[in-house]
């Protein structure tokens, strides 16, 4: 701790630090199109569509060919490995298609998790092997920022220690390794939902998480300014009986995120998880009405909450392809407004009633 | 990691923020005026005045005489623990004389630093011992903050990862124990300037420190809105050859608090170390027109700073007392401006010209 041997020179700072403010400029976020093979193949299965690689890139095409004007809404793309190779119909390289309309694209790096023996069935992740020479040759093909997604759940005995270190640890080698290959590293530590926990539970699991990630970015000399977060939002378990508002879920992630994650950090693109694309699209709009500071964009990186519509309006047919454009179209315009807390929600009181649901943050 | 166990019930929690917020109130700072005996012998022999407990109340006496003009600039004043039991000529004890004018009074409670073995002379810091039970009296007697001064130093060998991670865990547990009894703990992490080390040195090892302080803060449940940092500016070593402008210094500052302290905590109030009164204040404006988001109050908390030209005012002379407590106000109200990024110094260059000398932040 005693020297700095700089690990990236003030022209590679503003390359990362400039792709990062340009995937979260106002009103934008992310489009999470990095499905796997198998991933994929429960999506297509849920609307009876054979797994194949035509398939798969049929539907992406769908999405990629969507009109420019989707850039208002969307900053960047996450791309599976297979995808950043395929090509639309007429033969564009979906890399070049989507980088044309002024889109930032992204690529999975991460190669799925691996158990930690001899804890209560957790993981840690693998893909750090060689992690450089595939950074290097994806930033070639056309790739901006990585995605590197890990993995806690909540139960009675978890997460434990080890489980939060050993992942945050994993994180912060695959951010610094990201970094000097020139990509922008989202760190994404997400946390089941799976469970009967509550609200308060989930915040704090999520605050010691989010507390021992910065932590490890920092051992491992990662530039704040050039990475992105992609956490769960705070919210009770699938299964817990109590409910709760789109504020309270709002005051909860909010206070969580001002007490761990550093100023310096550009945005953060909150994943779906397991909510359906309203919940997602209403959710986020809460965290950017509340008057609490927020020195970091607060945005969205969605699969599930962008798409499902989009899938549901295709099932595999081309002639649906524009409907299914069109569905896809319109959650992005959504989750756009949301960003700016500019989302009205058809048919809910104003803002006036909802004030009153704030509880000072103090409680939290 | 698994459970929570709630330190703090919503009141204690509310109590606590409450008293940070009012400490670090816009345009507001804090007077350190906790020197201890032996460091008042110091400054009482720079001035020729014998230092006897008699010239010490005296001493205090004229800076908490100050007028109603202080009300607006001076959010709290640290104590020492003599200090806290003496009474003005007319009889008033001096904790009342800050509580009527709106003031919160804190309380030094560290007992100085001990070796740590096998360093390169670095430090850790006692008074942990019964401090639940001090702290209890020290708020019935009317203290609502705390100080804890932890030191470390900038050498080849130095800051050792022994010495940040100790002293951060005795600041940490220094705070948690504050706030059970009601206390604001001012976490104080100050890297001494000493030394021939650069501005990037140091801000270097104090992303390090802080980083660690708050990690061990978030390992230890402490309620960061709660909490007050006093940190060092981060500015060259004494002896460093190269010379540094206000405003690379103020970048050099801002930019190492965004990588580290989170928006949560409420306000940062700087140590002067061995700066002048106008360079505490000319950087401590420069650190407030940063064109950095800072989502904390950026404020002082000063001793010598503050002083020194009182103290020479007075070279213990009754009939300097009122001239004495004069230099003390307008200091005061300099550092109140400073604070707020509305001073313009005391006839050098004027804001304009200053702006220009910020380095982008990405040379950081």
């Amino acid at each position: 701790m005693t020297h700095q041997f700089p690990a990236l020179s003030p022209e590679q700072k503003k390359a990362l630090s400039d792709i990062a403010q340009r995937i979260v400029a106002s009103g934008k976020g992310i489009l999470a199109a990095d499905e796997s093979v198998g991933t994929m193949g429960n999506r297509l299965q849920r609307i009876n569509v054979e797994n194949t690689e035509e398939n798969r890139r049929a539907f992406r095409e769908i999405l990629f060919s969507s009109d420019a004007s989707i850039n208002q809404s969307i900053g960047g793309v996450i791309l599976f490995h297979e995808t950043l190779y395929q090509k639309d119909s007429n033969g564009k390289p979906f890399p070049a298609l989507i980088k044309e309309k002024g889109i930032v694209v992204g690529i999975k790096l991460d190669k799925g998790t691996a158990p930690l023996a001899g804890t209560n069935g957790e993981t840690t992740i693998q893909g750090l092997d060689g992690l450089a020479e595939r950074c290097a040759q994806y930033k070639k093909d056309g790739a901006d920022f990585g995605k590197w997604r890990a993995v806690l759940k909540i139960t009675s005995t978890t997460p434990s220690q080890l489980a939060i270190q050993e992942n945050a640890n994993t994180l912060a080698r695959y951010a610094s390794i990201c970094q000097q290959n020139g990509l922008v590293p989202i760190v994404e530590p997400e946390i089941l939902p799976d469970g009967d926990h509550d609200l308060q539970r989930c915040q704090y699991v999520t605050e010691k998480v989010l507390a021992a990630v910065y932590k490890a970015l920092n051992d491992h000399h990662v530039y704040l300014e050039g990475t992105l977060l992609k956490p769960n939002m705070v919210m009770a378990g699938h299964s817990c009986p109590k409910k709760y508002t789109a504020q309270d879920v709002a005051i909860a992630t909010v206070t969580t995120l001002l007490r761990t994650v550093p100023a310096a950090v550009p945005g953060i693109c909150f994943l779906s998880g397991g909510q359906s694309e309203e919940e997602a699209s209403v959710n986020l709009n809460a965290m950017n009405q509340l008057s609490l500071p927020k020195p970091w964009k607060l945005t969205f990186s969605y699969g599930r909450a962008l798409q499902a519509s989009a899938l549901a309006a295709w099932v595999g047919k081309n002639e649906n392809r524009k409907a299914a454009q069109e569905a896809f179209r319109k959650r992005a315009q959504i989750n756009g407004l949301a960003c700016r807390g500019q989302y009205v929600v058809a048919g809910k009181t104003d803002t006036a009633a909802t004030q009153s649901l704030f509880t000072a943050s103090y409680t939290y | 990691m698994t459970h929570q166990y709630p330190a703090l019930t919503a009141e204690q929690k509310k109590e606590l923020s409450d008293i940070a917020l009012r400490i670090v109130a816009p345009g507001k700072g804090i007077l350190a005026a906790d020197e201890s005996v032996g460091s008042m012998a110091k400054r009482l022999n720079q001035i020729g005045v014998e230092n006897t407990e008699e010239n010490r109340r005296l001493y205090r006496q004229i800076l908490f005489s100050a007028d109603s003009r202080v009300k607006k600039c001076i959010g709290g004043v640290i104590f020492f623990h003599e200090t806290m039991y003496q009474k003005a000529d007319d009889g008033t004890p001096f904790v009342q004389m800050i509580k009527d004018k709106g003031i919160v009074v804190g309380i030094k409670v560290d007992k100085g630093v001990v070796p740590l073995a096998g360093t390169d002379g670095e430090t850790t810091t006692q008074g942990l011992d019964g401090l639940s039970e001090r702290c209890a009296q020290y708020k019935k007697d009317g203290a609502d903050f705390a100080k804890w001064r932890c030191v470390l130093k900038i050498s080849d060998n130095t800051p050792s990862a022994l010495a940040i991670m100790e002293n951060a865990n005795v600041l940490a547990r220094y705070a948690s124990i504050c706030q059970q009894n009601g206390i604001v703990p001012i976490v104080e992490p100050e890297i001494l300037p000493d030394g021939d080390h650069d501005l990037k040195r140091c801000q270097y090892v104090t992303e390090k420190v802080l980083a660690a302080v708050y990690k061990a803060l978030s390992d230890h449940h402490v309620y960061l809105e709660g909490t007050l940092l006093k940190p060092n500016m981060v500015t060259p070593g004494h002896s460093c050859p190269t010379k540094y402008s206000p405003e690379e210094i103020a970048m050099a500052t801002v930019t190492a608090l965004r990588r580290t302290v989170p928006p949560a905590v409420p306000g940062v109030t700087f140590l002067s170390g061995g700066q002048s009164e106008e360079e505490a204040s000319i950087n401590l404006n420069a650190i407030n027109t940063c064109p950095l988001m800072r989502p904390w109050a950026l404020t002082f908390s000063y001793g010598r700073a503050l002083q020194a030209s009182a103290l020479s005012a007075w070279r213990g002379q009754q009939d300097n007392a009122t001239a004495a407590t004069e230099e003390f106000v307008k200091r005061a109200e300099v550092n109140g401006l400073a604070a707020l990024g509305k001073y313009e110094g005391s006839g050098d260059d004027s804001g304009a010209a200053g702006q220009s000398l910020y380095v982008a932040n990405h040379a950081y």
